[in-house]
């Protein structure tokens, strides 16, 4: 029964929180989207913590990501022990690494007096939920070995049927508790995300690479005026000060500060 | 050619009093809120000085502005594809305690004491932590040179001097300071807008003044770093960076924004400028000392019949046109080359000029001591309290020629008009003296006027720029736009969790 809540209404819940509430503070507040940085009020301290974090969970996460998508391909990969040990090892390592990062960051949230002025709930159940998610992550790598494999054989066909939309516990049911609690904490966690400053991750500014430096927007409608101009001009799309690359388009103005 | 319009500004230094009654008006109008609380978008330091942010012109700490090292331009604090990698933490991000902590008193202690022997007292309180707190600097803590042997005397533009001629300057009988009020520029080629990860800062097209979106603003903080001026703040509670806004709400309804309008010393002057968008590269990539002329060569001529028929198919109107005749920017810029872009070696065209001070250039020494009773009336402004080079290095990035030619010339009018009105003086040392900085005495007259009994409307004509109108003049719908230009929050600026 209650696994039944855990597994499947809970995921659902969640997903459902996330896309919906994301979306809805996406268009109605997004204001609120911002990395809330604290930096500016503590620096030193935060590079020890945010570095350690990113770079260790980012690459966790794309290592469970991995082996949601080509399970077949992971459990072929590990069929040589030497390739096994060596990502097992890695992905321990940059587990130890988020865990060192999430670590600092909460010793820091909490000693330095400028940043407890920035801190919200919120901010105090984000940093819970991921010390919990990265310590039951880090125990079940060095205790339940070789999750590589076996994540791909029992927790992947679990999560694809949720996918699916028919969900399947069996080969989940039989897992450790740890590692059921790793599930069911990743949900909480996306059920928390619309919520929270996480969002800042959906908002990463990867078009910055190619964007051209410089950007100029008009009021009006700049390709009208240019079009009613008697001199064809060499590009159509709107102007702006070609330092190394040029011209971004966009005419209509905006709410500044 | 590509015409466009540039807001433009200068502030005439021999008219500043330091009064900082510029600063109060910003605050009050814009940045009396939390998170805010510690910038100021419109400072007044005194130099030499450190300034504020402290020593915010040395920039192999800041890491503004940017670079060409011969090749293509590039910002100083690192390629993008690098600079990303620092999302997570930016090591050449400055912080607060670079600005201030900024504090208020305990103002209740001082009715809430109880009887005794003592005064009560209101102790500082921090308003970020809201805890009493040990006050170590201000937004103007080296004000009037206070603490010069600490402020004044890490000035990074004091590179420029030889080490006689800084010791001499730290002479107590020969003490010398000047004031520098400071504003966001409105660069044509910013560095806070090349920075930013998000596109959140862009410049409006038709008036050129910089503005950061602050729904698209996430808090990357990448400007707060570029920008070599450290005019783009972040506010610390909503977790977004805010600059000068130029008072476009201001200007949009035909009014000189806050800081001008309230302007004590009368020192500030705005206009419309033209320049061409085409040479903003060019004009960047000059070697230093050539950077002054070449931002000068950019400006285009507005009577000029040509630039005139380019900018009427950029859309810029008729009466921008007369705005732009008639802008006292053109005139101290490129007419008389009076007004010199501060630190132009930044390379972000700065629209903020400055006539480099007179008045603690005409003092006088003798061995040293302040004299005055010399029979000269000015000593030749070669025998400056305040070395050229120094003044060289904040306006005109190391090249003497432009300040001197600046100087000269405000030096000569002087002489005019003393000639004119008290008449001691030998009408032929005046002649000469315009002559060498190729002056007519109409023109001598122009600058005296503009310079001394300017009225409102001679220091800001404001093109009729108005958001309103241009939005007239370019949609036949004008509901459409309804709603969408101005100052404002669509939403209340809130913290997200
Ligand atoms: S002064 Fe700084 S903030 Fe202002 S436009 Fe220039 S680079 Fe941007
Ligand atoms: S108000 Fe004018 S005179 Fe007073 S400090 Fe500001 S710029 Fe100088």
């Amino acid at each position: 029964m209650l696994d039944n809540l855990f597994y499947i209404i809970l995921p659902y819940a969640a997903v459902t929180l996330a896309i919906v509430i994301t979306v809805q503070r996406y268009l109605k507040r997004g204001f609120t989207y911002s990395s809330l940085s604290s930096q500016f009020l503590e620096s030193d301290e935060l590079f020890y913590g945010s570095v350690p974090w990113h770079i260790g969970i980012l690459v966790v996460l794309l290592g469970h990501v991995i082996g949601f998508a080509i399970p077949r391909q992971v459990l072929w990969f590990n069929g040589v022990p030497a390739r096994l040990y060596i990502l097992e090892t890695t992905g321990l390592l940059f587990g130890l690494l988020a865990l060192v990062g999430i670590v600092s960051l909460i010793v820091r949230r909490f000693t330095s007096a400028r940043i407890r002025a920035v801190t919200s709930w919120m901010d105090v159940v984000v940093l819970l939920v991921l010390l919990v998610q990265v310590i039951l992550g880090v125990y079940t790598a060095l205790f339940y070995r070789w999750g590589s494999s076996w994540y791909a054989t029992s927790a992947v066909p679990y999560l694809r049927s949720l996918f699916t939309l028919q969900p399947d516990l069996k080969m989940i049911a039989p897992l450790p508790m740890a590692v059921k609690a790793h599930i069911l904490n990743a949900f909480i966690f996306l059920a928390i995300f619309p919520f929270s400053r996480l969002v800042h991750m959906l908002v990463v500014p990867i078009h910055y690479l190619w964007r051209p430096y410089q950007l100029v927007i008009w009021n009006g409608d700049r390709r009208k005026i240019i079009g009613q101009a008697p001199r064809p001009r060499p590009k159509t799309v709107e102007a702006t000060v070609p330092v190394t690359g040029d011209t971004v388009a966009a005419s209509r103005p905006v709410v500044t500060g | 050619m590509d015409v466009r319009l540039q807001i433009a500004m200068v502030f005439h230094l021999d008219k500043c009093i330091g009064c900082h009654t510029c600063s109060i008006a910003c605050k009050n109008v814009w940045t009396d809120r939390k998170g805010a609380e510690y910038m100021w978008w419109n400072n007044v330091e005194t130099k030499p000085g450190t300034g504020y942010p402290t020593a915010w012109e040395d920039q192999s700490k800041y890491k503004g502005g940017w670079e060409t090292n011969g090749g293509e331009p590039q910002l100083k604090m690192g390629r993008r594809s690098l600079r990303v990698l620092n999302i997570f933490h930016n090591p050449d991000m400055p912080r607060m305690d670079d600005y201030y902590e900024p504090w208020t008193y305990k103002y209740e202690d001082l009715f809430n004491a109880p009887e005794g022997a003592d005064q009560p007292t209101a102790r500082p309180i921090s308003m970020v932590t809201n805890k009493p707190i040990d006050i170590k600097a201000g937004p103007n803590w080296d004000d009037d040179l206070s603490g010069s042997p600490v402020y004044a005397a890490n000035d990074p533009n004091l590179e420029a001097l030889t080490p006689e001629q800084r010791e001499e300057l730290f002479d107590i009988e020969r003490l010398v300071f000047f004031y520098l009020p400071r504003i966001c520029n409105h660069c044509l080629n910013a560095c806070c807008v090349a920075a930013c990860p998000s596109g959140a800062i862009y410049k409006r097209g038709e008036d050129g003044i910089v503005l950061i979106n602050q729904e698209r603003c996430r808090g990357w903080r990448m400007c707060v770093t570029a920008c070599p001026y450290k005019k783009t703040f972040y506010n610390w509670s909503t977790g977004k960076s805010e600059k000068c806004i130029l008072c476009f709400p201001r200007l949009e309804t035909g009014q000189a924004p806050a800081c001008f309008h309230s302007c004590v010393g009368r020192i500030r002057y705005l206009g419309g400028l033209l320049y061409d968008a085409d040479r903003i590269v060019e004009a960047m990539s000059v070697p230093d000392d050539q950077l002054v002329d070449a931002q000068r060569e950019m400006i285009l001529d507005p009577f000029d019949p040509e630039v005139r028929a380019a900018a009427l198919r950029n859309g810029i109107d008729e009466r921008t046109l007369e705005a732009c005749e008639r802008s006292p920017v053109y005139k101290y810029v490129k007419e008389w080359k009076l007004a010199l872009p501060l630190h132009a070696e930044f390379r972000t065209l700065p629209m903020l000029f400055y006539v480099p001070p007179l008045l603690p250039v005409m003092a006088k020494t003798d061995a040293g001591v302040y004299d005055s009773s010399n029979e000269e009336l000015f000593s030749p402004i070669e025998k400056a309290r305040l070395p050229m080079e120094y003044l060289a290095r904040l306006f005109s990035a190391g090249n003497i020629d432009p300040v001197r030619l600046a100087l000269k010339k405000q030096y000569a009018i002087r002489l005019f008009k003393r000639m004119e009105t008290v008449g001691d003086m030998d009408p032929l040392v005046v002649k000469q003296a315009l002559a060498e900085v190729g002056c007519s005495e109409a023109e001598a007259e122009q600058i005296y006027r503009l310079t001394s009994l300017p009225t409102v409307d001679d220091r800001y004509v404001i093109p009729p720029m108005h958001r309103e109108e241009a939005m007239q003049m370019l949609n036949d719908d004008v509901l459409a736009d309804k709603g969408e230009a101005g100052f404002g929050f669509r939403e209340a600026p809130v913290r997200g969790a």
